[in-house]
This record gives structure tokens, sequence and C-alpha cells, in this order.
């Protein structure tokens, strides 16, 4: 059986997201979802039972770094794209109360 | 002036050989562009002529001293907006990276420019990848330069219409779930899906991160194979970059499909599929035959169940990879908000464009709590079902041919409306993508409307060299097929 | 009516590793450097960059939890913990939810009613946030990503702690154990190890547990004991009071002393985890685990029991040596070379403890040669140079590790012993004091010890001791 989205899944999802949607993209979000997953809903007709989910497609063995320093200071190239910096910093709106 | 019939390689050779400079290529390849993009669109950003003259020049510098003799050297290549290219703007085609200037180069990117070729822009696509048509970008619509009516297919419209119109020769696509293959169908060019891991994905924005792969999209074989070799290797800054011997891909273009099995699953021509496009690839079955190649249909099980389990697989990869664009960083920043959260939230609900929204909704969904198993985990069990039934049928065959798409290149503005509809189209293609397969779509016809009609030979994880030899193959013997869509235009005329 | 309870207190302890760089790219985990300057493309979670594991980190996962009995996953793998905020610019961590490097483990702790063990319920590796501090002239926050990306190893309790003591206890074992491993500094003030406490109370011989909160920034012992002191507190108010416990995170306020629900919508809390399709599984082989298993150092109640064995030190000396592993280090090297194994161990337990307390230091920060301080035991040992001197040449050694031999030569600073010159220096001495002469010669023996003090004076502190003292009475 589908899961029948509601308008408060849609927000409780949107909070998850971060996306802010007005009353009509939050409908069109709630009928959008509700088609895909009536959709992926044919999934269930396969029996995938002690089936081990993919995760990565091929065994590569261990992928690892050594432990070398190699990066030097590149504070002001990642700071370029900043849309606010301050003091070497990037600034965000006040996160304590 | 560069002949639309040459090749990359033909291309080189001429400027290795000092017929002509790099620096007439590159104005030449400008020149082009200026004309004919006004009416593609398939560029978002070009580099600065100066400074790709100044770098024509360093090529030529290193030509003529004798340090640099790559096949593609001196060559202009076209590169998807989603390849990070250090100082040259990278949007994704989206709003939130408007102006994102990367520190940073693309592994594929570097290794271009190793070889010897030149970035000359960044081509349209759809944003952050999501889509079939390159509609959802939100910079412009690219046009298909065979009937600038219909679209040039997508994510990678505008690297597989900058070919198709004579633009550039080569370029760079990326495939999640037929990003390469089914834009080159309909434009009529040439596009490899590598095995996933053969070409680092470092720097490549991530939409799926497990499902993408970036490969080389050109107008014939040979230049598809020397694009795919220059940019393949292993990357130690990816994890999931594989370390083969076997990149020697040019080695592959030989005329010989002499015994080699070829199978075509049979659900692939049953319900949806255009009957011209399931009678040109029939045709193209036909003509392996007629090669030496054995060829017979078979049952592919799980075809049905490809779409949805990559349309789970990808929204919750994406949901999770796209939270990083948030306006702290890089990128847009909403310009009003009320704290932190609600900038967050602004930031992004003006940054993304429906499509990518509708993924990421998606994706937190069916990752969120309770949902996990029955969504995600059953997507992933299903993809490990789908690529053992794959796995299968390479024990008995060396290749599949199927169609690359169920139809030729929709009319733009009617590909929308209904998104699960969009999402159908990518049956003959998600599959590949989920078995981590390497995949050719080369063009094998055109329809009653002149447009280009594009086949797909799948391969077994490694096997891009078969792949190549088949595709080379056919292609050498459809000579015919071989057109550009000026030279169609002037011979309906 | 007033019910007793039971605390049941389960810890989450962070800790950062000493690894020289972050744990998925290649920069720099020094601390303390100028705001980002320790970033890069993948730290700051740039588009299209990828993390890539450093091996360090699993070496240190792996020797953590094999010296607290763990289990280990021979496949481990990195899952995506989703989550906004801004010290996260990827806004999901790297963490381990669905296997885990370690689990199933325990540290054993002594408690008053006697030893105890504290099962561990799993070990796992992540990456740490970036840091946020707030602006008040322009009412922001701004975010320095030198510590994103830095290694922690998340050590998950399962809740077998009743009591402050036992928490401190197994917290103090902890740390003991990972400097010994050398894994980690666990400096609680400086951020490298960190402390969550669960805690729930149910009434005295209940089975069944109550609700739990989690507290959180708690940067100091003391603050730990205070919390769950305050904690427990509360959660009886609101039992006896018929009120529910609310499952929550809580921040303690170390200068107010008490914690505070953090609770927002926009903080729900769905993490969404799912495996990390960047980083390929982690294989951990026999060979390996065992490896790392033979390279275990000698933990501090073992190497105690042998110095009281070895060397006859008092359990009380063994403890104070043992206390860190550098110590250990140059106390026994120290007493190899000097073959005076409890001259090496006051040296260092005394001497070398009241210096660092005095310089506020971490036995980490000693960086004297073992050499050195055998040399200088010999000095002294052979009346080459006393006491006095001894100390000022220690706290040269301390400083600077100069080699004492050298310097007692260079400045003069041998043990007088020449009679004649002190039989000089004695006439002066007792020329100066006439009172006190005067005193000694009127039976007040102990006179005799200030005179003496004098005598060294009039040496610089050269003077042997007793020597002085007989010259004296002769003289006198």
């Amino acid at each position: 059986m589908t899961e029948k989205i509601t308008l408060e899944t849609i927000e409780d999802v949107s909070i998850l997201a971060k996306l802010k949607l007005d009353p009509e993209e939050a409908e069109n979000a709630r009928k959008d979802m509700q088609k895909m997953l009536d959709y992926v809903e044919k999934l269930n007709e396969l029996d995938t039972d002690g089936v081990e989910p993919l995760t990565h497609l091929f065994s590569y063995g261990n992928v690892f770094r050594e432990d070398i320093v190699t990066n030097g200071d590149a504070s002001e190239e990642m700071l370029a794209n900043a849309p606010k910096a301050k003091d070497g910093q990037y600034q965000v709106p006040k996160t304590i109360e | 002036m560069i002949q639309t019939e040459t090749t990359a390689l033909a291309l080189s050779r001429e400027i290795r050989e000092k017929k002509r400079t790099v620096r007439e290529t590159v104005q030449e390849t400008l020149k082009k562009i200026h004309e004919t993009d006004s009416s593609i669109g398939a560029f978002l950003t070009l580099r600065p002529e100066e400074e790709l003259l100044e770098h024509a020049d360093r090529i030529q510098q290193q030509i003529d001293d004798g340090t640099l003799n790559s096949p593609l050297a001196g060559v202009p290549v076209a590169v998807k907006d989603n390849l990070c290219t250090r100082g040259l703007r990278t949007t994704c085609a989206s709003r939130i990276l408007e102006d994102f200037l990367p520190p940073y180069s693309a592994g594929a990117v570097e290794r271009l420019e190793e070889a010897g070729a030149l970035i000359i822009g960044k081509t349209n696509m759809d944003e952050f990848a999501m889509g079939s048509t390159t509609e959802t970008s939100a910079f412009q619509i690219t046009k298909n330069p065979w009937n600038t009516a219909h679209v040039p297919g997508g994510s990678s419209g505008g690297s597989c219409a900058a070919v198709a119109a004579g633009e550039v020769l080569l370029a760079l696509g990326s495939d999640t779930g037929g990003s390469i293959r089914q834009p080159s169908a309909f434009c009529g060019v040439t596009g490899i899906k590598p095995t996933y891991g053969t070409v680092s994905r470092y720097g490549l924005i991530a939409y799926a991160s497990s499902l993408d792969q970036i490969g080389p999209v050109a107008g014939n074989v040979s230049d598809c194979a020397a694009l795919l070799q220059a940019i393949a290797g292993h990357d130690p800054r990816d994890a999931t970059s594989l370390v083969r011997k076997d990149l020697d891909f040019t080695s592959a273009c030989v005329c010989d499909v002499k015994g080699m099995k070829i199978g075509i699953p049979k659900t692939y021509f049953q319900d949806g599929i255009d009957p011209e496009v399931k009678e040109a690839v029939l045709r193209a079955a036909e003509t392996f035959r007629s090669l030496g190649a054995f060829v017979e249909s078979f049952d592919l099980p799980l075809t049905e169940y490809a779409i949805p389990a990559y349309y789970l697989i990808a929204s919750a990869e994406a949901s999770s990879n796209l939270e990083r664009f948030d306006g702290v960083k890089y990128g847009c920043r909403a310009s009003e908000y009320e704290g932190l959260h609600d900038m967050y939230k602004k930031t992004r609900s003006e940054g993304f464009g429906a499509e990518v929204k509708r993924r990421i909704m998606l994706g937190s969904f069916v990752l969120s709590a309770g949902y996990y198993d029955a969504y995600y985990l059953k997507a992933l069990r299903t993809r490990a079902l789908i690529k053992q039934s794959y796995d299968h049928a390479f024990t008995t065959y060396d290749l599949l041919l199927a169609p690359a798409a169920p139809s030729t290149a929709p009319r733009i503005g009617v590909s929308l409306e209904d998104p699960l509809k969009m999402y159908l189209g990518d049956i003959y293609t998600v599959s590949v993508n989920l078995a981590g397969l390497p995949a050719i779509s080369l063009p094998c016809g055109f329809d009653r409307g002149g447009l280009p009609i594009g086949m797909q030979l799948i391969g077994n994880a490694f096997a891009e060299k078969t792949l190549i030899r088949a595709a080379y193959t056919y292609e050498q013997t459809a000579q015919g097929l071989k057109t550009t869509p000026t030279a169609e235009k002037e011979a309906h005329r | 009516m007033k019910q007793t309870y039971e605390t049941i207190i389960g810890l989450e302890v962070h800790v950062e590793l000493a690894t020289k760089t972050k744990i998925f790219c290649s920069c720099s985990t020094a601390f303390g450097g100028r705001p980002n300057t320790h970033t890069c493309p993948v730290c700051t979670g740039m588009p299209g960059t990828l993390p890539v594991l450093n091996r360090q980190v699993v070496e240190y996962a792996l020797a953590v939890g094999l010296a607290s009995n763990c289990s280990i996953h021979q496949m481990c793998r990195f899952d995506r913990k989703n989550y906004f905020y801004p010290d996260n610019p990827q806004n999901y961590q790297i963490s381990q939810l669905y296997l885990p490097i370690c689990h199933d483990g325990y540290v054993e702790i002594e408690t008053e009613h006697g030893p105890k063990k504290i099962r561990i319920h799993e070990i796992h590796m992540e990456e740490d946030a970036g840091k946020l501090i707030h602006d008040e002239w322009e009412d922001c926050s701004l975010v320095d990503y030198n510590r994103s990306g830095v290694p922690l190893l998340e050590i998950v309790s399962e809740p077998d702690m009743r009591s402050a003591d036992e928490v401190i206890a197994y917290l103090e074992k902890l740390r003991k154990m990972i400097q010994y491993l050398g894994a980690s500094d666990c400096k609680l003030q400086e951020g490298s190890m960190r402390a969550d406490v669960n805690l729930s109370l149910r009434r005295a011989g209940s089975k069944e547990f109550g609700t739990r909160t989690e507290m959180k920034n708690l940067n100091s012992f003391k603050a730990i004991r205070r919390a769950i002191e305050n904690e427990q507190e509360r959660q009886a108010e609101l039992l006896d009071a018929g009120k529910p416990v609310e499952q929550e995170t809580r921040r303690w306020d170390d200068n107010k002393e008490f914690s505070r629900a953090m609770r927002s919508k926009e903080d729900a809390k769905d993490y969404r985890y799912f495996p990390d399709p960047d980083l390929p599984p982690v294989l951990i082989p026999d060979e390996w685990i065992q490896r790392v298993r033979n390279s275990l150092p000698e933990f501090q109640e073992e190497k105690a029991q042998r110095y009281i064995r070895e060397y006859q030190l008092s359990a009380y000396d063994a403890g104070l040596l043992t206390e860190s592993r550098k110590i250990a280090a140059l106390f026994e090297e120290t007493a190899a070379l000097s073959e005076k194994p409890k001259k090496a161990a006051n040296w260092l337990i005394g001497e070398t403890l009241r210096l660092l307390r005095e310089k506020n230091m971490d036995p980490e920060q000693l960086d004297f040669s073992p050499e050195h301080l055998a040399a200088l035991i010999r000095l002294a040992e052979d009346g080459s140079v006393n006491n006095q001197v001894a100390k000022k040449v220690f706290e040269k050694i301390f400083e600077e590790d100069i080699d004492p031999v050298a310097y007692v030569e260079e400045h003069g600073l041998k043990t007088v012993s020449d009679t004649g010159m002190l039989e000089e220096a004695a006439r002066r001495v007792i020329a100066a004091n006439a009172d006190a002469v005067e005193q000694y010669h009127q039976g007040k023996e102990k006179i005799l010890g200030f005179l003496i003090g004098q005598l060294m004076r009039e040496t610089k502190g050269q003077a042997d001791p007793s020597l002085a003292g007989e010259i004296l009475r002769s003289l006198l």
C-alpha cells in the first residue's frame, strides 16, 4: 500500500530539506511526491528478501591517504566565493539566541 | 577553416604537422561559435578570447619545441558546466551557483589540459544534471541543431548540441542516468558513458555520486575513444576511481566484429518505443549480423524496475549532495532573510529550480525515519538484482544492443509538463548506471522528420574496448549516416 | 512523597585524534592557526570535491578499540548524517552508523565497591565540525573551518554508570588509555576530549529505564560532575511532582551552572543516515588487527605493577610515574642509564612534577633527554655537586636540556671540598658573625646551622655541606 502523502509530510520534509514552499508549491509537491511514490510502488512486486543492498559497485580494496600535510594556507581562495565574509571568516546569521 | 567533416584527431595532426596553428584553430572555433550559438544556445560561458589565445600560444610553443605531441594537442574542447574549471565560471546551470569561480579544476579537465587540449567554454545542461531535455537550465534553452524547434536532449544537451552544430569537435558530458547517451542520440553524435570509476569524479559537481560518470562526446567513434583515453585514469582524490591498465582505447578502433556475440533485450522493443526508432535499431542489428557478428534477442529481466530504483537512489543521493548549497561558503545567498534557517530556506528556494526541488524533496523523504528501509534500501536491493541480471547476460554476450531513447528529440516545451513521463524516457539508459557498466551511443538513422536516431551498445564492466571496436566497425560500414545538420539541410534543399 | 531513584548514565565521548592531517583531506590539524588557514576545497565542502580516508585514523581507531576489548567490524563503512548547520560545510557529517569500526567492548574502572566493567556499545570514526563565534558588533556569527574535518572517535558506552564518580573514573580510564596509545592528547578544556552525558532516573529496584536526556557542552570534569548532579535533581523533582521527563538535548551553561533544553522546530532530529557513496568500505583483515594488537603498549596498571616489582617502588610512586606515558618512558630510560631507579623516580616525581605544575605544562611537553638526567644523578651520587646545586642544574635540564657535566664545569659549580679554601671562607664567616659565634660558645649548638648557611652563601652554594660543618666546628 502506498504511503499517503499529506501537506504535513510535505512541511516536515521541507524543514529537513530547507526549502520554503508557498501553499501552491506545497500542494504541487504533495501531488508530485504522491505520484512518484505510487509509481515506485512497483518495486514491491519484487522479492528482495535476503538481497544485500548494493551500496558500492566494485570492490576497490582499501583506498587510503597517507597522513602527510600537503595543503598550505588557501584561506583567501576559499573565501573568495563567500557571499559574506568578515575577518577571514564566513559570515552567517547568528546561530545562538 | 575547420571543415565540419574533419575529426579532432585529424585537426590535431594538422596542427602538429604545422599545417595550421593553434591560434588559428582557436580563432576559427570562436568565430564559428559566435556565428552559430545565438541560434543554438549551447554555451553558457566562453573563456575570454585573450586568455584563450595566450593559452593557444603556450600550447603552440610546446608543440614547436617538441614537448607536446599528444593526439589531441591544440584541439578546442567544450566542457559541461557541472565540471569545475579553475577560475572559469561553473554554474551547473543553476542560479544558486551563478557566479561560482572554482579555485580548482576537475580531474578530467586537468588531464585534458595536460594533453594539450583547450577548454573553450562551458556548455548548458539541465540544472544540476536533473532533466532529459536541457530545459531545466536556469539560464537558457538549448536547441537541437537538426531542428531548432526540438530539444537537444539532456542533461548534457549543451555539449552534444555544440558538437552537432560543428561549434567544437569534442565535448565532455556527464552521465548519471543517460545524460550523455540520450542527448548524443538526439543530436546525432557519439558519446560514451564509461565504466563507473574510469574517469575521476573529482571536480564533477555531484548529482548522484554512485551513478555519475564523466564521458566524451564527439562526431565519431575514434575521436570519442581518443577523448576518453585522454581523461581516463586513476585519481587519488577520488576514492571510487579505479586503477585500470586497459586505457588504450584508440587501439580498439579496428573493423572487426566477426564472432562477436550481441544480445538484444526483447523488452526494450515492446511497449512505448517509437516504431521508427525500433526499425532503425533493428536495422543496425542486421548490419552487425552481416558483418559477421552473432546477434540474437533474449530476455533481460527486471528492466521495468530500473526507473523506480534509479529515481529513488538518485534523488536520495542528490538530496544530500545538494545540501552544501546553502548561501554560506559560495554561490548566491537570498538578499533578505530573518535568521539562519530562513536564510537557508530562502536561498535554496530562490536558487534551485522546480525539478531540482522536486528531487530534493523526494530524496529527503525516502531517507527519512520510517521510510529508509521501504524505499531506499528496497531500491538498493533492486539495484543489486539488476546488476546480477546484467552479469548473467554477459556470461553469454559480449555486448548488448539497445535504443538510446524510445523516441527522437521531442519539441521544446512539451516534456516538463509531466515529470513522470519524462522520467520514463530514461528506460534504456538508467540501468546501465545502476550496474556501473560502459555504454556507447551512436547514430543509426533518421526519423521521417529528419531527426537523428541513436542506438546504444552496452558492454560488461571494463569492456569499453569491445564497445569501441563494435561501434567503430558499424560506423565505418554505415558511412552514409555520417552527416551533419548543415550538410543534411543542404541535401534537402 | 519523595522517592529514591537510581541514576542511569551512558556516555558519548568524542576524542580528537592526534593525526597530522584531517580525516578526509591533507590539511593540517594543528591547533590555533588563524581562521580558515587550514582549509581546502574538501574540508570547506566545495562542489565536486571528494573525501579520501586518512589511513592513520583507522590505525588509531583500531588501537583504541582493541585496547577497550572491542570486536572489530572487518568491513566497516561510512554514512552521511544530514543536518544543516553552518559549522558543517557539507551540511552532512561523514560518520559511521550502520557498521562502526569497533563494537561491544568494555573498560574496567575502580569504584568504592571494587572493580566494575563499563561496556562500550561502539566506537566509530567521524569528522569534526568547524568553529562558530558570535560577533557582537554585527550581531552575526562567523565560521572558521580549521577544525572542520579533524578526525574524531566517538566512543559510545552502554548505560552502565550509576554516579558522577563512576563517570569520572570511566573518563579518566579512557583518557589514560588513549593518551598511552598516543591516539589523542584528550584535553577536555581544549576540546580534544568531549563528553555528552545521557542520563535517566528510575525508581530504585525497577528494571525499566526512564526517559533520558542528553547533556552537551561539558568542558571539564568539574562541569561534568555539576551537570550530572544538577540533572539528577531536576529529573527527580519532575518525577516527584508526577511530571514526565522529556527526551531532549540540553546544553550545560558552566557559568550559570544550569542546563537548558535545545529545542527548535528547525532542528528536527531526522538525520537521514545513508551509506556515503563517495567512500568505499574499509576492509580490516585479521593480519591488520593482529599487528595493531601486538603493538599495543603496556598500559598504566601493568606498568605500575611492574615498577613495584622490578624497581621496588611504592604503589604511590609507581602510580605517579605512570600517570603519563612520557614520564614513565623518561623514568625507565633514566633508571637504566643511571642504574639508580629510586633516584630517577625521585627526580621525576619531585622536581619534574613540581616544575610542570609551576610552569603550567603538560607532561607531553617534556623535552629533556634521559641521558642528561642520568648524568646529573651520577654527579649528585659521587658528590660532584651538592643537592642544592643539583636542583638548579636540573631546572636547566628541564628547560633547555643542557648537558649537566659540561654545564657544571663551565659554571664552576663543582662542590668545593678544598679544605684550605673552605677554612679561609669559614674564618670570614666567623669574623662577620660575632653574635652567632658568641651564642654557639654559650652552648646554643643549633646556631651552627645558621653559620653553615652563611658559609654556603660565601661559597655560592658549592661547599660540601658536611665538610663545611666539620670545618666550622673545628675552627670554633
